[in-house]
């Protein structure tokens, strides 16, 4: 693993069960965080840009200058934060804050000036309060599993970390909502209330390590969006804390606001616009059965056709997920799924409800189905069939990863472009002379492309980084954008003006300076940099 | 009368708000003026209505997704809709015949600024889940676009649906793009009677945590009823505890069976078949059974549990009618009028069980000088305020139609 070892600061590297998508990478030197272990996810993808930060191109965003009067001042703002919450809730040795450098896109690595961990609300108000007389910034953090960079913090910042806020505070059967602390994980929201027959319904692949916190601020999805939304529909209320302390709730239990949609302009704003410290969810009552069937084709034309008319029928499944052949390939190999190796894409139709209308469901997609000419039609027949054939779907992209590093873009496009966009992407790595594989939830149009090459050939990653934003950019030129869950953080602010005008994202900045007049928090992300200064400054402006 | 103005495209709207804009005259935006009674009533110089933006511009069927034009009629979007099977999911519900307006004559526009959801919200969401796209010009006269056309979209802040009901006091949507479902092949509707509203609301809860999903999930206590137009259930004198299936045939069948059984304690259900139920449900969503009349008409949000003990609290200072939905989540509040619309006691009891409270019904001069809208507090009226600035800092779009003074 070349790309792993030339990570001089990452002291063990432990793979977490192969078959999980992601490497886990967990530093030691976290186990010495008091409170919950805090797992580092990283992507092969993310440890082969670890690589080019030893040599960054040209094509990296750069970050804002940090602010030398803070620089000057850290002794003393350390001192403060201690004050405040304990030298306990404080982490300010060098290898502590090592650990809080980078999130899931490692390419950039700035250990804070400190990392505060606080426990309840009110701790995090003192913070804010205290950074925004000091004019310290902020980073909100979670489990930094961002693929964006939308954790990362500067060397004039201080993060803070919601590990130790991850209390369910109440659960309500009856009412049907939960009741949490942002620091929970996404997985130990389902796990509160399984037992009872509920479930919270996005659920993304880092589910096990992902906190809520961050979903809410990256409006998160999962493979069960196609029938229950992402995170932003499955909220009811939150509590958070603003840039000067205060600490204000929207909405609550409740259905709906009374007035303005905060929420809505909250869920999504990426960590820009306050810590959110505690969230009220709706948790749903879980179907009684689910199987997929897997069908395969011999063209991707004649799979999103396939889609495209599942969806138009009337039914609507709980995930629709594809793979080329290249993806079918690697799965196969690695997960033994009984997958068909002849075909060019692979669809994974998985429906739910009770025994007898699942039957009827799959029998309706299979004769849709034959409308397309599939050369494999196979419905799942039980539970252990099931779950080999989610297996390799699941596997994909542990499995490419063992095989080659990769790049996982995220846009997403309208249906009915999915073959031109699909051939376009080929030639665009062709051109490139990269190869690529497909793996993404077919049912809502959000591509996953994995761009594959070897992290080892600088020449080799740059094009790779470029043949990604070309892709990009043909998501947006054919009616789709260019973050379908991810987020756009670091990674894709510069390309943000591809999507919106000036006066676009000028409505969005000024929404910015209501919550944050200072923009302090989350410096650096989201906005084109040229954008951000003239936000900040037309702020400042129309406060005068 | 205030000039009216129509503009018929994206830059003569910009060009009417930059000249409102700059002589700071109150502009007061109307689709079709359907809810015109809603609210705080505004008082403008001009008038917009965006009836001249009208048509659909895009329909995929296939990617369950349509964009159209802001003074669309949502009559129109639905027989197109209806055409290849599909419908809004949220199921808006029309306040013309509750206020005096005429039935079926909102815009698609005004549905998604008042983010009005029917008694399908429950199950799919309410009109601001499903706004994934918005085309419009804000109080500075900027024409903006967010969001887009397809349903996985984070490229940005989702300032789309923090538009959803703003009622027109941020900016004029000149497009909205939204999400839409198939039909279900069938519904049907099981019916208990005569339930007081706790037992009701128990009910439904107890319905609305199966995995047979409830698409709609009511209570009308008995006046409220007796005004319903089926026949055999206005004459019956009783309250109605009614809950909804829909999906294909076989599976209506099942799910209904399994519901009935986890529900017998509480009495033997009646059932409409589908075409009575789409009657029944078609009543609620123009809110019939709440018909135009000088007595105030309160909407109000809260927990299903704290529902009932909510109303019983106003019942002790007046008559109340009461029709539950979203299973208890929200109700419609029917008290006699009165000058201060009895703000004072549906606020202090709305706050003590905690909820929002809106005055849908009222006369103007009530309107005019209660709070229509639940009050903020003081952190969230600081951020209303701040986003009222950042889209239209001279106020002219719809000042006061939410908050005096904003
Ligand atoms: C292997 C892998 C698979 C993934 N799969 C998916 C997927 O299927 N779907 C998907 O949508 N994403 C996916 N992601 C991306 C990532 O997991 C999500 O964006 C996740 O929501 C981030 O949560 P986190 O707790 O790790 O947040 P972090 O990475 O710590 O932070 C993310 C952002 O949230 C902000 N933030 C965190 N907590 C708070 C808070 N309390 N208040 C305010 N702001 C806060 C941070 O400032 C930052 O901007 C995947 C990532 C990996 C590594
Ligand atoms: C709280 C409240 C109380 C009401 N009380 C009464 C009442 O007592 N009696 C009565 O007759 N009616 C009442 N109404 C109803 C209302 O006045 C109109 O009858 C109804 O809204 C018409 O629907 P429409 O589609 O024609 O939209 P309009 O009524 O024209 O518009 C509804 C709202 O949406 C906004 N809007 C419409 N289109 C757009 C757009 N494209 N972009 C941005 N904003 C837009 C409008 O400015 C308005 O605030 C009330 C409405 C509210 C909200």
């Amino acid at each position: 693993m070349p790309a792993n070892t030339c990570n001089r600061r990452m002291t063990v590297t432990i793979r977490y069960r192969l078959e999980h998508p992601i490497a886990v990478l967990l530093s030691k030197s976290m186990t010495a965080i008091g409170g919950a272990a805090i797992l580092n996810f990283c992507t092969r993808r993310a440890a082969h840009l670890n690589f080019l930060k030893l040599e960054p191109p040209m094509t990296l965003s750069r970050m804002p200058e940090p602010d030398r009067t803070v620089l000057d001042r850290s002794e003393a703002i350390i001192g403060e934060l201690v004050a405040l919450l304990g030298a306990d809730g404080i982490i300010s040795r060098e290898e502590g804050r090592r650990a809080f450098e980078a999130d899931a896109l490692t390419a950039y690595r700035q250990p804070p000036l400190a990392v505060a961990l606080p426990r309840t609300t009110e701790d995090v108000s003192k913070l804010l309060k205290y950074c925004r007389q000091a004019g310290v910034k902020v980073v909100p953090r979670g489990a930094g599993t961002s693929l964006c960079g939308g954790a990362t913090p500067t060397a004039d910042s201080i993060v803070i970390g919601t590990s130790r806020m991850n209390s369910v505070l109440e659960t309500d059967f009856v009412n049907r909502t939960i009741t949490v602390q942002t620091g929970i994980t996404n997985l130990a929201i389902t796990d509160a209330v399984s037992a009872e027959g509920f479930f919270y319904a996005p659920d993304p692949s880092s589910q096990l390590a992902c906190t809520l916190g961050g979903n809410l601020a990256m409006n998160s999805g999962g493979a069960h969006c196609l029938k229950y939304g992402v995170t932003t529909n499955n909220v009811l209320g939150l509590k958070m804390v603003l840039m000067d302390g205060e600490i204000v709730e929207i909405n609550g239990p409740y259905l709906d606001s009374g007035g303005y949609d905060f929420m809505a302009l909250v869920i999504g704003s990426e960590g820009q616009f306050g810590i959110i410290t505690e969230a009220t969810l709706k948790i749903i009552p879980r179907m009684p059965f689910a199987r997929p069937v897997m069908l395969g084709f011999s063209s991707c034309e004649a799979a999103g056709q396939c889609v495209a008319a599942i969806i138009g029928s009337g039914i609507i499944p709980v995930a629709i997920e594809y793979m080329d052949k290249p993806a079918i390939a690697v799965a196969e190999a690695f997960a033994k799924a009984g997958y068909p190796l002849d075909v060019e894409a692979l669809l994974i139709v998985e429906v739910e409800g009770f025994e007898d209308e699942i039957d009827r469901l799959l029998r309706a997609i299979t004769d849709i189905a034959r409308n397309f000419d599939p050369q494999v039609v196979e419905a799942s027949t039980s539970t252990e069939h099931s779950d080999r054939i989610w297996k390799g779907r699941k596997a994909a992209f542990g499995a490419m990863g063992r095989i080659s590093d990769y790049y996982c873009m995220d846009g997403t496009i309208p249906l009915a472009r999915l073959p031109e966009v699909l051939s376009r992407i080929g030639e665009i790595c062709a051109e490139k002379r990269l190869k690529v594989a497909n793996v993404f939830h077919a049912g809502d149009g959000n591509l996953h492309p994995l761009i594959l090459f070897n992290a080892n050939d600088p020449d080799e990653a740059i094009r790779a980084e470029q043949a990604g934003a070309e892709i990009l950019k043909l998501c947006v030129a054919v009616g789709g954008c260019l973050t379908g869950e991810h987020g756009v953080g670091i990674e894709k602010r510069d390309l943000m003006d591809i999507q919106f005008s000036p006066s676009d994202l000028a409505v969005q900045m000024r929404i910015k300076s209501i919550f944050d007049p200072h923009w302090l928090l989350n410096p650096g992300k989201v906005f084109p940099l040229p954008a951000q200064e003239l936000g900040e400054q037309s702020a400042a402006d129309e406060a005068a | 009368m205030s000039d009216l103005q129509r503009p018929g495209a994206d830059w003569e709207l910009q060009f009417v708000i930059a000249g409102c804009a700059e002589k700071r005259m109150p502009v007061e935006i109307v689709g079709s003026g359907s809810k015109r009674g809603i609210g705080r009533p505004v008082d403008g110089a001009v008038t917009i209505t965006t009836a001249s933006l009208r048509g659909i511009s895009l329909y995929e069927p296939n990617e369950l997704v349509m964009s159209a034009r802001a003074g669309t009629p949502l009559s129109q979007v639905e027989s197109e809709l209806a055409t290849r099977g599909q419908m809004l999911p949220f199921e808006p519900i029309d306040l013309g015949p509750a206020t005096g307006a005429a039935h079926g004559s909102q815009t698609i526009g005004g549905v998604f600024a008042t983010n009005m959801s029917g008694a399908r919200r429950i199950q799919c969401g309410a009109a601001r889940d499903h706004l994934i796209g918005v085309k419009g010009v804000n109080g500075r006269a900027e024409l903006f676009q967010l969001g887009g056309r397809v349903m996985k979209n984070v490229t940005g802040y989702d300032v789309t649906r923090g538009l959803a009901g703003s009622w027109g006091t941020l900016a004029v949507m000149t497009e909205v793009t939204f999400k839409v479902i198939p039909w279900p092949e069938t519904a049907a509707t099981v019916i208990y009677l005569g339930l007081p509203d706790d037992l009701a609301i128990e009910l439904l809860s107890t319905a609305l945590t199966l995995p047979v999903e409830v698409s709609g999930a009511i209570h009308l206590q008995a006046p409220v009823a007796a005004r319903l137009g089926h026949p055999g259930l206005r004459i019956m004198g009783k309250s109605v505890t009614a809950l909804r299936l829909e999906n294909f045939s076989s599976a209506v069948a099942g799910r209904k069976q399994h519901l009935k059984e986890m529900l017998k304690v509480y009495g033997k259900a009646l059932e409409l078949d589908h075409r009575e139920s789409l009657e029944f449900w078609g009543e609620l969503r123009r809110l019939s059974v709440m018909p135009n009349r000088p007595s105030l008409l309160w909407r109000i949000s809260t927990k299903p549990t704290t529902a009932p003990k909510l109303v019983a609290a106003i019942k002790r200072y007046m008559p109340v009618e009461v029709y539950y939905d979203w299973g208890g989540a929200l109700i419609w509040l029917e008290v006699p009028a009165a000058d201060d619309a009895s703000t004072a006691e549906i606020r202090r009891v709305t706050a003590i069980h905690g909820g929002h409270a809106t005055l849908i019904r009222a006369e103007p001069a009530v309107r005019a000088a209660v709070e229509v809208f639940q009050p903020l507090d003081p952190g969230l009226e600081r951020l209303t305020r701040g986003l009222k600035a950042a889209f239209d800092p001279a106020g002219i779009l719809n000042p006061g139609r939410m908050y005096a003074n904003l």
